[in-house]
């Protein structure tokens, strides 16, 4: 990629300003962005053209308000200009990115980036929304104040990205020799001077708004009010939590009806024997379990990625921010934990815009509890099965109660765990809390959607790289050896699998699993929702007939799926979550701590929690 | 237009920490080291926080909304860019009415 001759043109602005739907429209790329500060925490290439056929390579980076880094973020950034990351030198060209309608801070960020010696051209980003307010700009005198030529661009709509470039290319022709770098962190009284010369330069070259935009005032009046503003947020979580588990049931039918007829067919097709066992047992019976839950993960993700580009996702953590501060958590920790709904894994990510090391870590360490999208075919299909579908008081429904207090003990053992850290553990003061409130926008329906079909793919994938393989070894170990002559009882219990399942259970008895849901807790170390495709292909190799949730209420005590789901909340059973955090932090140190404490606390709950179910008599 | 609640603030000068919803003024000065807060960043670095994220002196200020706990954070417009922030941070912020 990196062939000589392609200058290098670096992405930098204030968060939020469209840095990457630029490099996206540039580049053709596929990076996240979203509406709030903070969506990018790592440095992306990509390579643009021109219609003269050169070629730019384009740098998207972290967002930041000045080049003095605060967080790892941020650093990336400023080590990405002022070339300090190993093997790459500075830039050839910076494009200061700045948000049209917002040009106060990112006019002082554009001097600070000027004293570094780098040519520069000056971007007035989402130039749409700044007409349609009546803010005039008077380019000229910019570009004579700044001394780098400016340029205006829609980058959602792909306009002005030809004379970007155009300028882009020629500001690289102009570096000949590379000046050395004047910059320096500047003290406060330079930032003061700083600020005075923006704002003389706001003064000569801006006309301010004639249609100020009042949307967004006029919408915090009710989602930042203290108490129609909770009420929403609860509202929302609530709706959330309705769609995923009734809106997605028709889907799902139609998904399980869908590998019913793809194992009657193959059974059909298939010669009598082990290879419809895999084919059938394992396979489609194992992948189907998991497969059935794209529905429901799909709402979800919908649901947090119109959240995301709206602008709402900053109001819902002003509201949260005290009950986040009481738990000792920071107050930039509340989107990287609301991610981690979806998954811990981007969650624990974009831990990176928290500045002090010890609340980063604290957020890392508390996210997994979160309850993420693969924990959803474990609750459903467990509560499918053993809960009664009946209502309480009348109004709610039983299973709905349960799945809600699984998420409400992720959620309060986090804070719980996080209190731990920062008021006993790690006592110190609290970090300062600043955050933009961007202004709302209408969801971009081609961001939401390609977001989407990305997730739909990752789960359909992962189904195939992970899941699929670990089907065939659980299959084949379910069914070999196969029981010596005159055996009694089934002849999985026989098998690799069943030995070793009853060789662990003792270990597990205390916490009521039988030796099915040990074995199935082995491939489910990868993934959580491979556990699910494991009962999955284990009942049917034993034998048994018909939906897994049908199998599970006949052979699963009440206290034995209760102690599962406690299990559930806590278990380190991710792969992808230890590897992100070892990436995080550099080191085994705290995955190892992690998957400590998460397993310590699973064993207690489920302990916990089938001791009392037998002593309340529930089986 | 200067009828800001005067019990909490008084005298025409006030700290943006004590602020309510509807107040405005113009940041006289930042000053981070009069306030005993619990900080866990020294107050020259947490001056410049609050001036790259343009808590600067002239900027204008109007106090937008409060959380629903104990009224903390504060979102605030400073110069048309909204901004949470904690009310802790805020006391280094002291304000004049703006001349109307
Ligand atoms: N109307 C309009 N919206 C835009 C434009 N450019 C970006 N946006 C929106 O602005 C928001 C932020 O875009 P991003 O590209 O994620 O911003 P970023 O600068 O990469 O942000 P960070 O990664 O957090 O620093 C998204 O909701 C975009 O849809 C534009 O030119 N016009
Ligand atoms: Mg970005």
């Amino acid at each position: 990629m990196t062939a000589p001759g392609i200058a290098t043109v670096a992405l930098v602005g204030n968060p939020n300003c469209g840095k990457t739907v630029l490099f996206n429209a540039l580049t053709g790329g596929r990076q996240k962005v979203a509406n709030y500060a903070g969506v990018t925490v790592e440095r992306k290439e990509g390579l643009a053209s021109l219609p003269s056929g050169r070629r730019l390579r384009i740098l998207d980076l972290p967002g930041t308000y000045s080049l003095r880094a605060r967080s790892p973020d941020e650093a990336i950034t400023r080590d990405a200009v002022l070339g300090r990351l190993a093997g790459e030198p500075a830039p050839d060209v910076i494009l200061c990115v700045a948000d049209a309608t917002n040009l106060g801070l990112v006019l002082r960020l554009a001097l600070e980036l000027k004293s570094t010696g780098l040519p520069m051209v000056f971007v007035l980003n989402m130039i749409d929304i700044a007409e349609r307010q009546g803010i005039v700009i008077d380019v000229e005198a910019l570009s004579r104040e700044l001394g780098a030529p400016v340029t205006a661009t829609v980058a959602t709509r792909k306009r002005g990205l030809e004379a970007l470039l155009e300028l882009a290319a020629a500001q690289a022709d102009r570096r000949a020799a590379a000046p050395p770098s004047g910059w320096r962190e500047p003290t406060a009284s330079e930032v003061r001077a700083a600020h005075r010369q923006a704002r003389d330069l706001m003064r000569t070259a801006v006309r301010p708004p004639s249609r100020p935009d009042t949307l967004t005032g006029r919408l915090d009046s009710l989602l930042l009010h203290p108490v129609g503003g909770v009420a929403v947020l609860l509202g929302l979580l609530f709706l959330m939590f309705q769609a995923v588990f009734t809106w997605a049931a028709p889907a799902q039918d139609l998904i399980e009806a869908g590998f019913a007829a793809l194992g009657v067919g193959a059974e059909a097709i298939l010669p009598d024997g082990w290879m419809t066992g895999l084919v059938v047992d394992g396979l489609i019976a194992g992948v189907g379990s998991v497969l059935v839950f794209l529905p429901q993960i799909l709402i979800l993700f919908l649901f947090i990625l119109l959240l995301e580009d709206s602008g709402y996702m900053a109001r819902a953590a002003f509201l949260m921010d005290r009950i986040m501060g009481g738990a000792g958590l920071h107050g930039r920790a509340f989107i990287p934990l609301l991610s981690s709904f979806a998954c811990a894994v981007p969650g624990i990510m974009s831990t990176r815009v928290i500045d002090s090391r010890r609340d980063r870590l604290t957020t890392i360490l508390t996210a997994p509890l979160m309850t993420c999208s693969a924990r959803i075919p474990v609750y459903t299909l467990i509560i499918g099965a053993l809960i009664p579908n009946r209502t309480v008081g009348g109004v709610l429904s039983l299973q709905g109660l349960v799945m809600f207090s699984l998420y409400a003990a992720g959620i309060l053992s986090a804070l719980g765990v996080a209190f731990l850290i920062r008021k006993v553990f790690w006592r110190g003061g609290s970090e300062p809390f600043m955050m933009q409130l961007p202004d709302y926008k209408r969801p971009e329906p081609g961001n939401v959607l390609r977001n989407l079909g990305q997730k739909a793919w990752a789960f359909i994938s992962r189904a195939g790289r992970i899941i699929l393989p670990l089907m065939v070894l659980v299959w084949a170990l379910s069914s070999w050896p196969a029981p010596p002559e005159g055996a009694e009882g089934p002849a999985i219990a026989y098998s690799a699998a069943g030995r070793l399942g009853h060789w662990l259970q003792p270990i597990f008895a205390p916490i009521g699993f039988s030796w099915e849901m040990v074995v199935a807790l082995i491939p489910g170390m990868a993934a959580r929702e491979v556990a699910v495709a494991a009962l999955g292909a284990i009942y049917a190799v034993g034998g048994e007939e018909g939906a897994l949730a049908g199998i599970l209420a006949r052979q699963w005590s009440l206290a034995s799926g209760l102690a599962f789901l406690a299990w559930y909340v806590f278990a380190p059973q991710c792969i992808a979550t230890l590897a992100v955090v070892r990436r995080e932090t550099g080191g085994w140190l705290w995955p190892t701590v992690m998957f400590g404490y998460m397993l310590g606390l699973a064993y207690a709950a489920a302990f916990l929690v089938f001791q009392a179910s037998r002593a309340l008599g529930l089986s | 237009m200067s009828d800001h609640s005067a019990a909490k603030a008084p005298g025409p000068v006030y700290r943006l920490g004590d602020a309510h919803p509807g107040d405005r003024g113009v940041i006289l000065e930042v000053r981070t080291s009069a306030t005993g807060s619990s900080e866990a960043v020294d107050p020259a670095e947490l001056e410049l926080r609050l001036l790259e994220f343009g808590f600067v002196e002239g900027a204008r200020v109007e106090v937008l909304h409060e959380g629903p706990l104990g009224g903390n954070p504060i979102a605030v417009k400073v110069d048309g860019m909204r901004v949470a922030l904690r009310r802790g941070e805020a006391m280094n912020v002291i304000l004049t009415p703006e001349a109307a």
